[in-house]
């Protein structure tokens, strides 16, 4: 199946939602944060969603993670899949070293030690970080620990990777790098992955298909095809000029809330 | 540049490497070790002999006669003298058996009261506000209760030591539970902690440094409540610390008197010091230690 000996899953069957709502509170203080939200995502595509603030972007995330239940609507994932979650801080646990804490998903599903060692050292030198395995997260830079934070999801062995902003708090070169570094990642093992960002750009650079959802409540208004091949730069003319379009679109339904 | 030869993968792990290099360059200066001791200890010399000298100064001018203030001279002799002398030893194996026994049965009983409490909603409604009201009780205002209820026993002391411990101890773990970053549940939650194992691998940790301080507190309440229990309950049989205090005052012994009081401070002090460096590494670890203030 597949050449790389640590991908035991890639998905086969699409991550879909259906009709997917969410509201927060009751009786007159409800907030509808989702509204009808149905998408498919197809196994091993890489599938951005942008949006202003308040589209409930996290929220749906979360949805799908299992974190919080639908108000309405259903959410289908692959058989036995379990999606990693990663977040805009790394959420490092700071009383562990870097080994430990890409190791705890391994010792949470029973691995034996020396088969927990193993898959840990793979998993660093996957982020480029096999040298940095007794450092405490304090010790790193953020661009580092998110990347621990990405081996640490990784060690799920999970085929639907969830972002939430992973770089939104990371400098523009360090992002660029980790784009390269997602992507190879995300080629090599055959994810799907569902990521949130309201950097246009960077959903771009990323993305086979931008969804953009509405504000209050989020709702799908579009969806982008994005076809320039791979590898992207993030400068690209194609990808400035597909960010425009996306820009447009955020504004327009931004606007409609102002007025 | 050599960068122009290599291929697009290599060219990415080479910058990613370098970027880390420049990121974390610079982090690990360390003092040495000879330095930060003498920095840490030198204040506190000069601030122990500067109490000693004011303590003589107010010894000369006469304001209280020599059997009630003892010069500090007179008190060193005697406190070598007392600390070579098998009272000394007798009264703190007393007395450390008291307060081994009475903060082990604070930190069990403690420690389950906490984490009851801030599971079990119900529980936190009923007396999460009560062990704070508990906390805030003076501990020696429970010993005429406890002398009514236990005689001057070995049981009355063990009693208020535990009384006074435990709601530090508890309000720790309680509070420890309470400010576990959501973040990091989250986290742990997707990597597949549930249940128990929610406990085990994040909750517990997160909450550590919460009730280290808790049961440092816990500690210092329990030290002050064994020794007002020592003051008060006079167990003829027994030679504690808190007795010989008492003796000393009896028996006008003005410098046996300071010499004990010096060797309760010292204890107190010691233990502090442990809980202090226990505080300190796990900050440490956990990157929240400021390398400038240590």
């Amino acid at each position: 199946m597949t050449s790389t000996t640590t991908a035991p899953c890639s998905a086969t069957t699409p991550v879909a939602l259906h009709g997917v709502t969410k509201v927060y509170g009751r009786g007159t203080n409800a907030v509808l944060a989702l509204d009808g939200v149905s998408l498919d995502v197809a196994p091993g595509e890489f599938v951005c969603l942008v949006g202003a603030s308040g589209c409930g972007k996290s929220t749906l995330l979360n949805l799908v993670a299992g974190l919080d239940r639908p108000s309405g609507g259903r959410i289908e994932l692959p058989d036995g899949v379990n999606p990693g979650l990663m977040f805009q801080e790394p959420a490092l646990f700071p009383w562990l070293t870097v080994e430990g804490n890409v190791e705890v998903p391994l010792k949470l599903r029973g691995l034996p030690r020396a088969e927990r060692r193993e898959r840990v050292a793979e998993l660093l030198r996957t982020v480029h970080l096999a040298d940095f395995g007794r450092k405490r997260p304090h010790e790193l830079s953020g661009g580092m620990r998110q990347r621990v934070a990405l081996a640490r999801t990784l060690a799920l062995d999970t085929p639907v990777l969830l972002m939430d902003e992973p770089f939104g708090a990371l400098d523009a070169m360090t992002r660029d790098i980790l784009h390269d570094e997602l992507e190879r990642i995300w080629t090599e093992r055959k994810l799907t992955v569902l990521f949130v960002t309201h950097n246009v750009r960077e959903a771009a650079r990323l993305a086979d298909r931008i969804i953009l959802l509405s504000s209050r409540p989020g709702r799908i208004i579009h969806s982008t095809r994005v076809d320039v091949p791979r590898p992207r730069r993030i400068d690209s003319p194609e990808i400035a000029a597909i960010a425009a379009d996306v820009t447009d679109r955020i504004r327009t339904e931004v606007g409609r809330h102002g007025q | 540049m050599a960068s122009d030869t290599l291929t697009s993968a290599q060219r990415s792990d080479v910058e990613i490497s370098g970027l880390d290099a420049l990121e974390i360059a610079g982090r690990d200066k360390e003092q040495s070790r000879l330095n930060r001791l003498w920095a840490g200890i030198w204040p506190k010399v000069a601030a122990l002999a500067l109490t000693i000298g004011i303590w003589q100064v107010v010894v000369w001018t006469g304001w209280k006669p020599p059997y009630a203030l003892a010069p500090p001279g007179p008190v060193f002799a005697d406190l070598v003298d007392y600390v070579t002398s098998p009272a000394l030893w007798d009264g703190l194996a007393a007395t450390g058996r008291r307060a081994a026994l009475g903060f082990t049965a604070a930190v069990v009983i403690g420690l389950a009261l906490g984490l009851a409490v801030a599971r079990v909603p119900v529980l936190r409604a009923a007396i999460g506000s009560m062990i704070t009201a508990l906390q805030t009780m003076p501990s020696i205002a429970w010993f005429p209760l406890a002398i009514l209820l236990f005689g001057l026993t070995e049981q009355a002391i063990f009693f208020v030591v535990v009384l006074g411990a435990a709601p530090s101890i508890a309000n720790g773990v309680i509070y420890g539970v309470d400010y576990v970053p959501p973040l990091l549940l989250r986290a742990g939650r997707n990597l597949g902690a549930r249940g128990l194992n929610l406990y085990r691998y994040v909750i517990a940790p997160a909450a550590l440094p919460a009730i280290v301080a808790g049961l440092k507190q816990g500690w210092a309440f329990a030290w002050r409540s064994l020794m007002a229990g020592e003051l008060l309950v006079v167990i003829a049989s027994t030679t504690s610390i808190g007795t010989q205090l008492t003796y000393a005052r009896e028996l006008s012994d003005a410098e046996r008197l300071i010499s004990v009081m010096i060797v309760i401070l010292f204890i107190g002090l010691l233990v502090d010091a442990a809980f202090g460096a226990a505080d300190k590494a796990i900050r440490r670890r956990w990157g929240v230690l400021d390398p400038a203030g240590q």
